[in-house]
């Protein structure tokens, strides 16, 4: 734990380390280690990033690079499990001037819910199949709120109501099998909402839906913060999604931030040779077609044996274009580029510039 | 079925030829049983009549939302499952009801490979095992030995030969579906059904499966039926594209053709809720087109048309009557009674179901206005070319067919 919390502050912004922040989230340097029998897996290593009330931040990534860990790091889900007993995490997590990695489980139990809420992925195993939706939500609202049981499932049927649900009357009385994957990602963002939550997690919200559905949903996510003008952190590996809705872009690579800035910027003026990859791996439904993807060569890194250096190295078509070796010596710091825009790459300001717009931008 | 010119990208698109598979009013209903007795009470019409064929040396790609039966279709042209009703055939022969016995010389020619790179292999079968099963079963004998031809194999999907003695546990999911790929590549089949491979995949992961998959058919001359639910890898792989929707084909068409002008309006609704990764086209979210509440079931599925619940431009005959898969533009087969881009096949037809009109109110302004002009345009242009036939205006005919044409560039562009 010492060693893990000495280390550097590898970060953009000035870490006044124990201050509270200005920003509505921040999370500072934080690290989830898990000791495992074949080592120990550095799920998050150093990540640091803020969140404003009223904006949407995207985490995009690989499965492993540490997002879904991330999220359950703030909502202080990360002991759950056989491998959550010995989690190591370190750094700092604020939210509305509280700290959470040094608060006690009670603590962040009482904020859980009711100041942040999460959305998962499959509702269907994130739902109890026994008792009725209604009643999961009713649960989920008296937890924080002295009311009688009439109360709440009056808002429970409110909110079934607000997220689309129709005859939100009847279908409270349902269990979850009852309803389709649409609705039942519906019922859980109404479970989610049910306490007025200043920050929403979601993770990969739509990816198990069908792309009408998914329009729907993110429609739904995206009127829902209007409404109530909560921070939400989506978490998802489809560009296309959080092009549609994100404020700001984090991408995440073997645990750490690579590059972090404004939706444009990603989209448009992207620094880091991993988001040109992930950039050229898609297939774009609104472009001329191409004939062929440019992938990313190789498999991600196993977050035991990180590479040394910077972590994407392996894979990197420029890894020798910075001088001495440094990409494989050197971990690569979060630099700001441009307004609000940060990449930890070694590459020269120059060199990327150059390459962007000569071989990547045009290949596009 | 009339060939067309677009398809260039094919390497042999003879249209002489027949078709490598065919099928024609292809039924698959799973019974539903109940009580003691197990009464046959109901059938989830998984595929309800589909006809469709795949030419030599195509790809064929299957759209379509959860539950719509694209993945019973796979198993049923694959013989995995047994067809209720309807004709396959492969090469000319039929094969609709053939034994497990009867099946096992095709197996050679059709294969297939699977969504889930976990579930697909046996987790105590050392890779050689798995790839050389194939060999095996079919009792052939390579050139060089059976070893020696695994370890080909492995190289041309982009593994090393020395994973030979490895388990699949010791691989990633994207090294898993090469192993699935190598596994179904080892008879040299001609026809290859992939159900959703690239799906459970990393993006960085899927661009190298696709281009894999893409190399391998240039090399060894395949026909792919490529079944996914993502719209962007199907319009990047495919050459035709099948749209289903609960159980049957609503359209079926050349790839460009398709995703310029889509003449089905669930094909438009379909792609119109793609997500676009770019920040500055949030604007054009006014033309997305939001379908009203969930596919109905399979169990007991709309009369008529079945997109008719859930479609802004149903009308009476919608609901009584089924529109037949027709041929409307060539190459581009839709069944609708009210399509885009198109002449409006039900004109007199003109009063909107009520659950239309609440659809309509998902469906942006300038959609429902653009379609309405690009149809009337179709239709006159249609009725111009009709005239001038008559009297050999050749020069006007040319006309209309310009006239056309903007239309649907503009419709495009606007896009």
């Amino acid at each position: 734990m010492t060693e893990l919390s000495k280390t550097g502050a590898a970060v953009g912004e000035p870490v006044r380390s124990g201050a509270a922040p200005d920003a509505f989230l921040e999370v500072r340097d934080l690290k989830v280690h898990f000791p495992t029998d074949d080592g120990l897996v550095k799920s998050v290593d150093g990540l640091s990033f803020q969140l404003e009330k009223g904006n949407t931040l995207g985490i995009v990534g690989e499965s492993g690079s540490g997002k879904s860990v991330t999220s359950l790091a703030i909502m202080g889900l990360h002991r759950l499990g056989a491998r959550g007993k010995n989690v190591r995490m370190s750094g700092e997590i604020w939210l509305d001037g509280k700290e959470l990695v040094s608060a006690s489980p009670d603590e962040v139990r009482r904020l859980r819910g009711r100041e942040m809420a999460m959305i998962f992925q499959d509702p269907l195993s994130a739902m109890h199949p026994y008792y009725t939706v209604g009643s999961q939500i009713v649960e989920a609202y008296r937890v924080h709120n002295d009311v009688d049981k009439k109360t709440a499932r009056r808002r429970a049927v409110e909110l079934l109501d607000r997220v689309g649900i129709p005859e939100p009357d009847k279908r409270v009385n349902s269990y979850p099998h009852e309803f389709s994957g649409g609705m039942r990602q519906r019922a859980m963002i109404a479970m989610a909402l049910v306490n007025n939550p200043e920050l929403l997690i979601a993770d990969e919200p739509t990816t198990a839906l069908d792309v009408t559905v998914q329009a729907q949903i993110l429609d739904l996510i995206r009127d829902l913060q209007k409404e109530f003008g909560s921070a939400v952190i989506i978490i998802t590996h489809d560009l296309g999604v959080v092009a549609e809705i994100a404020d700001d872009i984090l991408v995440m690579y073997g645990g750490r931030c690579v590059e972090r800035g404004p939706v444009d910027d990603i989209f448009y003026q992207p620094q880091h040779p991993y988001t040109w990859g992930l950039l050229g791996s898609m297939p774009r439904i609104d472009r001329e077609q191409t004939d062929r993807l440019i992938p990313v060569k190789g498999q991600p890194p196993s977050l035991i044996n990180v590479p040394s250096g910077c972590a994407f190295n392996p894979r990197c078509p420029y890894a020798d274009v910075p001088k001495d070796n440094v990409t494989r010596t050197e971990r690569p710091e979060l630099r700001e580029v441009g307004g609000r825009h940060f990449t930890a790459c070694h590459l020269s300001q120059e060199d990327r510039t150059r390459i962007w717009n000569e071989e990547i931008a045009p290949k596009l | 079925m009339s060939e067309t010119e677009t398809r260039a990208a094919v390497p042999a698109p003879r249209a002489e030829e027949k078709p490598l598979l065919k099928v024609e009013g292809l039924v698959k209903h799973f019974p539903l049983k109940k009580g003691l007795l197990q009464r046959q009470v109901g059938a989830v019409k998984a595929v309800d009549g589909i006809d469709f064929e795949v030419r030599r040396g195509e790809t064929l790609g299957v759209v379509g939302e959860s539950g719509c039966g694209k993945s019973t279709m796979g198993r049923l042209i694959t013989r995995l499952l047994e067809p209720s009703g309807g004709r396959i055939e492969f090469d000319g022969q039929d094969i609709t009801h053939l034994s497990t016995a009867g099946m096992r010389p095709l197996r050679r020619d059709v294969q297939m490979i699977f969504q889930d790179p976990y579930g697909s292999l046996n987790p105590r079968h050392t890779i050689g095992t798995i790839v050389s099963a194939p060999f095996k079963l079919q009792g052939v004998e390579p050139e060089g030995g059976v070893k020696k031809e695994v370890q080909r194999l492995l190289e041309l999907v982009g593994l090393s030969p020395e994973h030979y003695n490895r388990y699949p546990h010791e691989f990633s999911g994207g090294q898993r579906q090469r192993i699935g790929i190598a596994r179904a590549l080892a008879l040299k089949p001609r026809m290859v059904v992939a159900d959703e491979p690239v799906s459970a995949l990393d993006v960085s992961i899927q661009a190298q499966v696709v281009n894999l998959m893409d190399d391998l058919q240039d090399e060894l001359g395949l026909t792919y039926v490529i079944i996914a639910h993502d719209l962007s890898v199907v319009r990047h792989v495919s050459d035709r594209i099948a749209v289903m929707y609960l159980g049957k084909i609503v359209e079926l068409a050349d790839r460009d053709a398709l995703y310029e002008a889509p003449m089905h309006p669930y094909t438009k609704a379909l792609l119109s809720a793609v997500p676009i990764p770019d920040p500055r086209r949030r604007g054009a979210k006014s033309e997305r087109i939001l379908l009203k509440g969930d596919v109905p079931s399979p169990i007991a599925p709309p009369s008529g048309c079945r997109f008719h619940t859930r479609c802004w431009k149903a009308t009476e005959v919608c609901r009584t009557t089924e529109p037949p898969l027709a041929e409307l533009k060539p190459g581009q087969r839709v069944a609708c009674h009210h399509p885009e881009n198109f002449e409006d096949q039900q004109p007199q037809d003109v009063v909107l179901l009520a659950a239309a009109k609440e659809a309509g109110e998902l469906v942006p302004d300038e959609v429902l206005a653009q379609s309405a002009e690009t149809s009337a345009a179709v239709a006159a242009a249609e009725a111009a070319a009709a005239d001038t036939t008559g009297t050999a205006g050749t020069g006007e005919t040319e006309v209309a067919e310009v006239a056309k044409e903007t239309e649907v560039a503009k419709e495009t562009g606007d896009k």
